[in-house]
């Protein structure tokens, strides 16, 4: 059996939306090297709060790759509130699996979607619950997916 | 192209240990221990075998013990070694940092017993020194285990001074020559090497089959318990054809070892040479001290995983020491141990070269791996900081 799905694979091998916004409206960061892996995620809103462009970089692994790239085209278009209601559990439903050990890329994935429009936030003056946004370190990654 | 660059890894059984394995899976099938001449027929291959073994090591046949592979050969000589100290009131064993997970996760698991553990630092260059070990050692040290040649990054470590200096010291000395045998000239006698394990499957014999020697007199623990194969200290029936296969490829191995040399360091020095071109690249280990096959490098800014998956849609099979190869939080305790930094550490690559591989092959690998390198970069965050100056380049 292979390491990773054919989508995840997909994924990897053609990335959709690298790149970066350099008139973003938002910007995302997580993660730390010394783990190994950060994605960074670029927002375009337009006035309805829609996300018209979405473009990710990231260091990591295949699967840190192939989870960056299935959450930005899983919120490209959607609206603010869509984006923040991506789970790391769709990502993963999207690429057909990841195998257990991989599974806290898709939580980096949702939570660079969040730091994104968090910052976009920021810099709109737009009020929200700083508890919806609590960053978790890489410890807590782990744990999160129960491993 | 397909590209096999992982030979510390394992390697493919060769010609020669095929055919001489096949009789012992098809006519000559009988079990070593029968009493009839069916039965002695694989036995006489057995003791042709150990002796084989033995003469490539400079030991006594009957000081070679075949076992399942190079870890069980490292577990029953620390094991072994530090139950007849335990007896004397010896609790103290010493290794390295960077010995492969057989003998330190061995080391864990005794020191939870209540033995003292000290592993020796193996400096930037990868290279134990004789003065560490000397500082080291105490009256109540039980076994001295480093091992030949390391298996990520290659580097070969002073192996008749260690021994030497164990002997003097009347210390127990255990070798774990995995990457060397078959690479590198063995001699037990010179290099006063009390045991020392080798694993079949890394010079061209089939995986499964590896063996302990134990100098004579040395008191051996089993770690299977049953019959009264391999002197009574390792039961179960003997894995007859591949302990042929692994003597024949052993004697393959060491009659050819300097024409293998020969044809594998200009290879490996090309690779050396022109995946260094790449920017912000570093080579791991003292190339002085090196086994002849093994490149490991570091690139900044990228992932291993990620390389090696692009470089197998290339066809190329390589390895990495970056945490997500290993499944765990931490890159390699290797390559932690000659002093990289993590996240420099993450992006590591291991590439082993055998006498089967060709200079095309080695071509192709120059061709790819700065393109895939390039690749990643151009959407890592840590490259566009590194080369925005917001990070500081560690390599």
């Amino acid at each position: 059996m292979a390491l990773y799905s054919e989508k995840v694979m997909d994924h990897f091998r053609n990335p959709r939306n690298v790149g970066q916004i350099d008139d973003a409206d938002g910007v995302g960061e997580v993660g730390n090297a010394k783990c190994g892996d950060i994605m960074r995620m670029y927002l375009k809103v337009d006035e309805n709060q829609v996300i018209t462009d979405v473009k990710f970089n990231t260091f990591g692994c295949g699967s840190a790759i192939a989870t960056s790239s299935m959450a930005t085209e899983l919120i490209k278009g959607k609206t603010i509130q869509e984006a923040l209601e991506l789970s790391n559990k769709a990502v993963v439903e999207a690429l057909d699996g990841l195998p257990v050990h991989k599974l806290h890329c898709s939580v980096l994935a949702e939570q660079a979607v969040r730091a994104a429009v968090k910052d976009y936030y920021d810099r709109h003056g737009i009020a929200y619950d700083p508890e919806d946004f609590r960053e978790m370190d890489e410890d807590e990654l782990h744990e999160h997916v129960g491993h | 192209m397909f590209v096999y660059a992982d030979n510390a890894a394992t390697t493919s059984v060769s010609k020669t240990a095929l055919d001489a394995m096949l009789p012992y899976l098809t006519e000559n099938y009988g079990n070593p221990s029968s009493l009839y001449s069916f039965g002695q027929k694989a036995a006489e291959a057995l003791q042709e075998a150990r002796e084989t073994v033995a003469a490539c090591l400079n030991a006594d046949p009957r000081e070679i013990y075949f076992t399942s592979g190079g870890s069980e050969a490292d577990n029953q000589a620390i094991v072994s070694a530090a139950r007849l100290g335990a007896r004397k009131g010896k609790k103290h064993l010493i290794s390295t940092k960077f010995e492969h997970h057989a003998v330190l996760h061995t080391l864990n698991k005794l020191e939870k017993e209540g033995f003292e553990v000290t592993l020796l630092d193996v400096h930037e260059d990868g290279v134990v020194r004789l003065e560490d070990l000397e500082a080291a050692i105490r009256e109540d040290t039980a076994l001295v285990t480093i091992m030949f040649a390391n298996n990520e990054i290659g580097t070969v470590q002073p192996i008749a001074q260690i021994g030497a200096l164990c002997r003097e010291k009347k210390i127990p000395f255990h070798c774990d020559a995995v990457q060397a045998a078959g690479h590198m000239a063995i001699d037990v006698k010179a290099m006063n090497i009390d045991m020392l394990s080798i694993s079949g499957h890394k010079f061209h014999a089939p995986k499964g089959v590896g063996a302990l020697y134990a100098r004579k007199g040395t008191v051996l623990t089993n770690i299977i318990e049953g019959g009264a194969q391999e002197r009574g200290k390792r039961a179960g029936t003997e894995n007859v054809a591949g302990i042929v296969a692994m003597a024949a490829a052993l004697k393959e191995s060491c009659e050819h070892m300097e024409e293998n040399a020969a044809k594998i360091i200009p290879m490996r020095d090309k690779l050396f040479a022109e995946l260094s071109k790449i920017p912000h690249s570093k080579i791991n280990g003292s190339l002085e001290k090196h086994v002849p096959g093994t490149v490991n490098m570091c690139f900044e800014g990228i992932e291993g995983e990620s390389l090696l998956l692009m470089l197998d849609d290339a066809g190329i099979c390589a390895s990495s020491g970056s945490a997500c190869t290993s499944g765990s939080l931490d890159p390699s305790h290797v390559l932690l141990s000659i002093g990289l930094p993590h996240e420099v550490a993450h992006g590591s690559l291991r590439l082993s070269i055998g006498e089967y591989n060709t200079m095309e092959e080695i071509d192709h690998i120059i061709e790819t791996v700065p393109k895939v390198v390039s690749y990643l970069r151009a959407m890592s965050p840590v490259w566009d900081e590194l080369e925005k100056g917001q990070r500081p380049h560690l390599i």
